[in-house]
This record gives C-alpha cells, sequence and structure tokens, in this order.
C-alpha cells in the first residue's frame, strides 16, 4: 500500500483518554479449543447497533469504551454511530443522543463522557476500524498482548484507520434505532440464567438464595469477569471439578461461594462448579451494571424462552429509521 | 457414566462422556469432535474438548437446543462404532533444571528419586494432549507416571518464562506464554507453543501425542 493511500484512511486520533478502550470487532471465534478467548464486546447488542448505523459489515470493528472518558479528531469526513450506556457524547460543539449517527467533519472532535450510571460504550465509523487481523480476528486479547492495536488499551497519539464507506455519508448520517428496539438498561437489573450443569453440586437452599437474593457487582469486575458480592454459596461436596469448556455469562462458584460471571476475556476453560449460565439477551443487562454500585438479582429462565428472547433482540436491530 | 448432553446457556452445550481424567474417555472426546468437525454442520460454531467433556457453541438464531441436542446424541452413538485415531505426534527437546527447572531436584527428593530418573520417566513416556485452556496455546497433557505426582505449588509463581515445562498432579505441560504459574517447573523447550503472527499460530492440538527428548 503506497503512502498516498496510508494517510487517506487515517480517520480518527486519539485525543485523550482516561478509560479503557480497545478495539473489538463481534469476537475471535475458531480457536477456543486452542485456549484463546472469543474477546469481543462486553454488550453485543450495542455494539451490532453501533455498527449497522454506521452502515458497516458484519465482521467490522468498532472502539469499546468503558470506565472513563475519551476525546477523539476526525481526520477526515466521516459518520460515526456511538451505542451504549452511561455516556454523554459531544461532536464539535454540540451534544446528541446515543443510538444514531452522525456526520463529522475533518478536524472535529468526538468526546465522550463517563456518566454515573452504565459501563460500555461503542464508537463505530462508516467503514469499520481496520487494523491487522490475528487468528481471524480484530478483537483486542489484552492479556495475550495480540490483536486490536497491538494488544493493548488505546492511548493518546494513537490514529486508527477506517476502510472504505458502505455508502455516501450522507446516506449513512441522522440514522437512529428507535426506543422501542433498545432493551431496557437498568442500574440494578433482573438477569435472567439457565440453571446447570452443576446445579446439583449446591444444595437445596443454596440454589433458593442464589434466585431470591440481590448481588452486587464488585468493582474488582472486568472485561475477564464481573465478580458478585452476597451472600456465599454453599458446595454439597468438592468445590473443584477437572475442568471443562466455558462460555461468556457461566457462572462459576468458587470455593468461597461468591459468584463469577465470566465475561468477554475470561478463559476457555475452567474448573469451579458452574451453577447457571447468564441468558445472552441479557449478558448485556449484566456488562452494563456500575461496579462497586449495581445490584442484581437472578432469575432461571428456559434455553428455549432464552432463545426466543435473543432472538427478538438482535431483530430489533433491523428497526433502524433512516435519514429523510 | 452415561453420556449426556447439557445446555451451558443458550448458545452452547456440554457433551459429558465422563467424570475423571481418563485417556479412554479423553479419546472418545477428540474422536467425537473430529466427526463433528468434519460434518461441518449449519450452526455448530466451533467445539472444545477438555478432559471427559466436549463444549459445542451453536448459533442460537439458527438452532435450537432440541436441534442441536438431536445432532450430538446422533453423533454420539457414531463414535461408539468408529473408534480409530491417528494423532499427530511432536518431539519436544527438554533442558531438564538449571536455571528454567528450578523444582527438578525438589521433586526428585520428594519423590524419593534421583534426577536422572525423575527426567528418565518423564521423557519415556508418550503423553496424549488431553485439552488446551488457560493461555492461548498451553497444553494439558498426561498421563504423567504416578511415581511423579506432585501437588501444585502453595504458592504460584507470578512469573514463568515460555517454554517451561512443568508437572502437576498426573499431568504435565509446558507454559504457552509468560504466565503466573503453580506447577513443579521441570526443564524449558525452545519450541515455541504459540505465534500469533505465524500460519501455523499453534505448536499442539488437542489430541495429540507428545513425546519429551532430553537435550545433552
Amino acid at each position: 500500500m503506497n503512502v498516498a493511500l496510508q494517510v487517506l484512511s487515517m480517520s480518527l486520533e486519539v485525543v485523550d483518554i482516561n478509560g479503557l478502550a480497545t478495539i473489538q470487532d463481534s469476537g475471535r471465534i475458531g480457536w477456543r479449543r486452542f485456549g484463546v478467548p472469543s474477546s469481543g464486546p462486553m454488550d453485543a447488542f450495542a455494539f451490532h447497533a453501533a455498527k449497522k448505523l454506521a452502515g458497516n459489515a458484519s465482521n467490522c470493528a468498532a472502539i469499546e469504551i468503558g470506565l472513563g472518558d475519551i476525546t477523539l479528531r476526525a481526520k477526515r469526513d466521516c459518520v460515526i454511530a456511538v451505542a451504549g450506556v452511561g455516556y454523554n457524547l459531544s461532536i464539535y460543539v454540540w451534544d446528541f443522543p446515543l443510538w444514531s449517527s452522525y456526520y463529522v467533519r475533518a478536524g472535529w472532535t468526538i468526546r465522550l463522557t463517563k456518566l454515573d450510571s452504565g459501563m460500555w460504550a461503542y464508537i463505530a465509523i462508516s467503514g469499520g476500524v481496520q487494523t491487522q487481523p490475528i487468528l481471524d480476528s480484530v478483537s483486542t486479547n489484552l492479556r495475550g498482548h495480540f490483536g486490536g492495536l497491538d494488544g493493548r488499551p488505546l492511548q493518546a497519539g494513537d490514529v486508527l484507520r477506517s476502510g472504505t464507506p458502505s455508502r455516501s455519508l450522507n446516506e449513512l448520517a441522522a440514522r437512529t434505532l428507535p426506543e422501542s428496539a433498545l432493551p431496557s438498561y437498568s442500574d440494578n437489573p433482573v438477569v435472567d440464567f439457565i440453571m446447570g450443569p452443576q446445579g446439583n453440586y449446591f444444595a437445596d437452599e443454596s440454589i433458593a438464595t442464589f434466585m431470591s437474593q440481590e448481588y452486587t457487582v464488585s468493582n474488582t469486575s472486568d472485561r475477564i469477569g464481573y465478580r458478585l458480592e452476597g451472600a456465599a454459596l454453599k458446595h454439597r461436596r468438592k468445590a473443584e471439578l477437572i475442568s471443562e469448556g466455558m462460555t461468556m455469562g457461566a457462572i462459576q462458584i468458587p470455593s468461597n461461594g461468591q459468584p463469577i460471571v465470566m465475561m468477554a476475556d475470561s478463559p476457555t476453560t475452567g474448573g469451579y462448579p458452574k451453577i447457571g449460565t447468564v441468558a445472552s439477551a441479557d449478558l448485556l443487562f449484566l456488562a452494563q451494571c456500575v461496579p462497586g454500585k449495581s445490584k442484581i438479582r437472578f432469575q432461571e429462565t428456559t434455553v428455549a424462552k432464552a432463545q426466543r428472547k435473543y432472538r427478538e433482540l438482535m431483530n430489533g436491530l433491523d428497526r433502524i429509521v433512516e435519514s429523510d | 457414566m452415561k453420556p449426556g448432553v447439557v445446555p451451558l446457556g443458550d448458545s452452547a452445550v456440554l457433551v459429558q462422556l465422563g467424570d475423571e481424567i481418563d485417556l479412554t474417555v479423553n479419546h472418545r472426546v477428540h474422536t467425537l469432535a473430529n466427526l463433528i468437525t468434519t460434518s461441518a454442520i449449519t450452526g455448530i460454531i466451533e467445539t472444545v474438548p477438555a478432559y471427559a467433556t466436549l463444549l459445542v457453541h451453536y448459533d442460537a438464531l439458527i438452532l435450537s437446543f432440541t436441534q442441536i441436542k438431536n445432532i450430538l446424541r446422533e453423533k454420539l452413538t457414531q463414535i461408539q462404532e468408529n473408534e480409530s485415531r491417528q494423532p499427530r505426534r511432536i518431539e519436544v527437546p527438554v533442558r531438564y533444571g538449571e536455571e528454567l527447572g528450578p523444582d527438578l531436584e525438589s521433586v526428585a527428593s520428594n519423590c524419593g528419586l534421583r534426577v536422572e530418573d525423575v527426567i528418565r520417566i518423564h521423557s519415556e513416556k508418550i503423553y496424549t494432549v488431553y485439552m488446551m485452556g488457560f493461555t492461548p496455546g498451553y497444553p494439558y497433557m498426561g498421563k504423567l507416571d504416578d511415581a511423579l505426582s506432585m501437588p501444585r505449588l502453595e504458592t504460584p509463581r507470578t512469573r514463568v518464562p515460555a517454554g517451561t515445562v512443568a508437572i502437576a498432579g498426573s499431568q504435565t505441560g509446558i507454559y504457552s506464554i509468560e504466565s503466573p504459574g503453580g506447577w513443579n517447573l521441570i526443564g524449558w523447550t525452545p519450541l515455541k507453543l504459540f505465534d500469533p503472527n505465524s500460519d501455523s499460530p499453534f505448536l499442539f492440538a488437542p489430541g495429540d501425542e507428545v513425546k519429551f527428548i532430553a537435550e545433552e
């Protein structure tokens, strides 16, 4: 690629950051049997919403920002879309709502300021964030230091490239996902889960406790796992089993009886009993909790109900309202 | 134990073939994994073998739990009839002891053996890669001879270099990237277990056979 092309595709400069920002696509799939976590977005719905609003194809990447603020500067005219919870968006001199796409002129700044609620937001750019794929994905693997931008969080001075927009910028701007398509995010959500596979490792009273009491999302929670604090669950017998595969949302109960929910960067296998797994449609509620503050309650659901809920949720992405 | 297919949430199912670390059961896990991969079933995303289970990730927008359960139950009947395997054999040169194998001597004394015996016993067997996990490219291998059975360290080390060969319980492993580690470190291999930029990023795959070769 010649130098001129390289310069033209430079689109977003990180001016300032005090949160955790990483490049994520929909996830690193196909390598989990080798011990490679899927990484990808903490709130998959918001990620896909931002991506679709910017007119991007399925495997396009965006910036995930959490825990703090980020300021970007557009290096050329583009369309950006922002979706998530707990952020204020301002472009140039104006404030704008999330869950929409916006025309941004070269030189304008885009600022996301963290509010008291929520946790993660996604900034998609027309053409997608472009970087070197590693193991078929550009998602950042922070622990392994690969993927995304050199396997690390974004920092001031980074310049990100984007690809060719799918349509003209005028057609991509001013699109919105109506509120009716959004899930009901809450600071203190009820989270659906599917029981098992080691439900039988716990006494009936423990299972009843798990389903009735409030858990606080610990402030030690991160992209690897969300730790929950509350009444300890008691194991009927051993607190360990031989390792088996895990998935995002799996709820492990180690020997101290405090649940840990596996999140995007969690290891692919684990040896603690799992009381259940968070429903895919409800992972976003947990992900958008405020560590140290939010309280959650678990509610049992069936696989069939959970799949239906997930289908309805993702179908909601089709309700994007085009610009006039 | 009767094989079971249970949900792990709404987008994965766990096929349970046993509840102990057992080579025969583990071989069956790999046979099933290969069978599913070669069948290329729409909606199945990938499989993750472990000691006695196979986790199957699937797309809940394409397959219902009932559908995937039926597919997997059918595959389970097929593995009973067809259990032949042709695993790859990988040789791993090891420098036993020295700086990167600091626990070799304590393993020897704890097991009532000479250092040479530990090396001989560790390197004479052919191991199966039961599964991979913990870090990208990390192989859990067995079955380690009972004579070398050692518990994990009480206090894990905060940094173990990539390539370090280790043992714990009935298993042996090799640290694939620098990471914390709680196993007993007995040697080091110059082989690279994980290179994200390579066309073949992983030295090992689940189900491989491994032979350690002591370097002089």
